[in-house]
């Protein structure tokens, strides 16, 4: 079996952001770091590399600049195989549509893959689009929103999941090969062990470059793109802090804030 | 190209979620600068009734597929159908509503068409001539502004609550076209086997009044007054990361960036420090009220009202006094 897990690196969430008038975007001192959300989907894999004894070949695969090793290395010390980083000039301001084509080029070219894992979605484009893009593309099952794995049946070619909608918990059964865009609650990430980090400092990143995928410059960066981003500013400042409630007790205190609730007409 | 917008109405068990009403309204009104008909989509087995009902609250056209393929939302054959309407018909833009089903479909249908697909959008204005979306990016601590300059149709999905719902009018006439599925049963690869709904009724991401409990709360038990806080507004249950974590309450309450985003009309925090990760799934709520024992938690700052307490305290005061208004 060979599993897949696609992930994107990006800042850490609680890095401070600035933004400047050109609309570039920086997080100062922050590290890059594995996108939160593709833990869960690297965990899942070595899951279920855990599950098959071992047998199961799990490869992590990123599209995106010298960045993008911090984590592909983060990955690979979580217990990954094999890592490869896809990139091109050629590719800088891909969207989704030209991201999904990249990674769907990549997955071809190795074959052989039973199951394509996803995070569920960038924590800083915030799309949520690649996993089922890759999967329409390909032609394989879209599972997306997956909290669990119920069945894998490599041989019988077969997957059961359980997927997290609005009204509750789907239950879907699908052919291989197919893609599982996972949330969190389906696992919790492990920690790169000590011996995992030290493999992920000697591992080999090779790159795929365009050439390699055979993609032309039709298809990716903007000219391959569907999506243009016009601008990023930062959200309007709200003026002032909260209005701070003060009242003798409690209750007249509740009070107060059921007329300025009934006041503002959101009850 | 035309100048038509489609308009996919989604529709679980015969009820149609609400960003759907709502992106037919926003069609109806970019449609008035497109000069288009607005097309609503709706798919599903028995659905007859909802042709009309997609008129009234502002279809021109309905184009109506109705059929046992189609019972349960799948990607497969409602992504082949959409996009062979699409290709039929060539309308300027698509919009859905960004629920997770929609932000499949939208996405599955522009690898279709190899067009663009803008999701997640709060707002959606023409400015010289080009229609641009607004989009929280990095967790809501940034916006930005996107457009599909060239490929046809742009599409775009829309996050709930973030534009009005249009008021039905029964009286709308309009033209129901009958479709029929492009796939059939043994082409479609995924089988729904079952659904086990989420008890505690109202869906976090449509609710117009949320309350949300944090680690503040204690225990399991803790949760009890603020549930019968949002029993008595009528509210969904939210809940911050660490209560979750804790174990006090299921992960499908969470609000937050790796949570749900909500937007309600009001936003009730209930000892919750406001955090950073759980401002992103909550800040555009139009009125927030922090209920806080420490004066200096964050939440404070994003709050429009807060009361500094204990919130065994306040939380009861408060559906009490809310028990005796409403009443
Ligand atoms: C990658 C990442 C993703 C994350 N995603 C999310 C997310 O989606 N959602 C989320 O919520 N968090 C998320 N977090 C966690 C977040 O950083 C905070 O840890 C979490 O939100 C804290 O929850 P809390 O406010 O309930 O707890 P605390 O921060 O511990 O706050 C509890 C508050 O309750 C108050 N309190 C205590 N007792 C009482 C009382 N009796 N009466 C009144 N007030 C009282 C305290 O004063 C305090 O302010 C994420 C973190 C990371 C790193
Ligand atoms: N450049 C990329 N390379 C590899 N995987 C990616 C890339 N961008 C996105 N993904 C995957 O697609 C998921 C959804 O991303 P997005 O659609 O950008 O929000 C992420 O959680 C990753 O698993």
């Amino acid at each position: 079996m060979h599993i897949v897990v696609c992930i994107k690196q990006t800042p850490d969430s609680a890095a401070k952001l600035t933004v400047d008038e050109a609309g570039n975007v920086s997080w100062g001192e922050s590290p890059i770091i594995i996108n939160p959300w593709d833990e869960y989907a690297v965990e899942e894999a070595l899951l279920i590399k855990e599950r098959f004894g071992g047998e199961p070949k799990v490869t992590v695969v990123s599209m995106g600049p010298e960045e993008a090793l911090e984590a592909l290395k983060h990955a690979i010390a979580m217990g990954c195989d094999e890592a490869v980083r896809i990139w091109d000039d050629g590719f800088a301001g891909s969207d989704t549509l030209a991201t999904s084509y990249v990674l769907a080029k990549a997955i071809e070219r190795m074959g052989d893959v039973d199951l394509v894992l996803f995070g569920k979605s960038a924590i800083d484009s915030q799309t949520g689009q690649v996993a089922v893009e890759v999967a329409r593309r390909l032609g394989f099952a879209p599972l997306t929103y997956v909290i669990k794995i119920a069945e894998l049946d490599p041989e019988g070619g077969a997957i059961l999941v359980e997927r997290l909608l609005e009204e509750g918990r789907q239950g879907v059964e699908a052919p291989l090969p197919a893609v599982v865009g996972t949330v969190k609650g389906i696992n919790e990430p492990r920690y790169p062990s000590f011996m995992g980090i030290r493999k992920a400092t000697r591992a080999e990143y090779p790159v795929w470059t365009a050439a390699d995928l055979g993609v032309g410059p039709d298809k990716v960066g903007a000219a391959g793109s569907g999506v243009r981003w016009e601008r990023i500013f930062p959200p309007p400042a709200r003026e002032g802090a909260a209005e701070i409630i003060q009242a003798e007790t409690v209750e007249e205190a509740a009070r107060v804030l059921v007329d300025k609730l009934l006041a503002e007409k959101v009850i | 190209m035309g100048n038509d917008i489609f308009v996919w109405v989604e529709q679980f068990r015969g009820e149609v979620a609400l960003p759907s009403w709502e992106a037919i309204g926003t069609a109806r009104r970019l449609g008035e600068t497109l000069g288009g008909q607005v097309c609503a989509c709706v798919f599903g087995s028995g659905v007859e009734g909802l042709a009309q009902e997609a008129i009234a609250y502002g279809a021109d056209k309905v184009f109506l597929a109705d059929d046992p393929t189609l019972a349960d939302f799948r990607l497969e054959p409602y992504a082949a159908l959409l996009s062979s309407l699409a290709r039929e018909h060539s309308p300027a833009l698509i919009l859905m509503g960004a629920t997770s089903r929609g932000r499949d479909l939208g996405p599955a249908v522009a690898v279709d068409l190899e067009t663009g697909c803008v999701a997640d959008c709060t707002g959606l204005e023409f400015e010289g001539g080009q229609l641009l979306a607004t989009r929280p990016i990095y967790a809501g601590k940034l916006l930005s502004t996107c457009a599909v300059p060239e490929k046809r149709p742009a599409i775009f999905t829309t996050r709930a609550r973030a534009f009005p719902k249009p008021e039905p009018d029964d009286g709308r006439a309009g033209e129901v076209v009958r479709v029929e599925p492009v796939m059939k049963e043994e082409e479609i690869g995924c089988k729904v086997t079952g659904f086990w709904e989420t008890e505690g009724g109202v869906s976090l991401t449509d609710a117009a009044i949320i309350v949300s409990g944090g680690r503040g709360v204690g225990g399991p038990e803790g949760f009890e007054p603020v549930r019968e806080l949002a029993s008595v507004l009528n509210a969904a249950l939210g809940a911050s990361r660490a209560a979750v974590d804790a174990g006090w309450i299921p992960y499908e309450h969470q609000v937050g960036q790796t949570g749900k985003t909500v937007s309600p009309d009001l936003y009730i925090a209930c000892g919750i420090s406001g955090a950073i990760q759980h401002q992103a799934g909550m800040r555009t709520s139009k009125v927030i009220v922090a209920i806080n024992k420490d004066p200096e938690a964050p939440i404070f700052q994003l709050a429009h009202y807060g009361i500094v307490g204990d919130l065994f305290k306040v939380v009861p005061a408060l559906t009490a006094a809310l028990k005796a208004r409403l009443e």
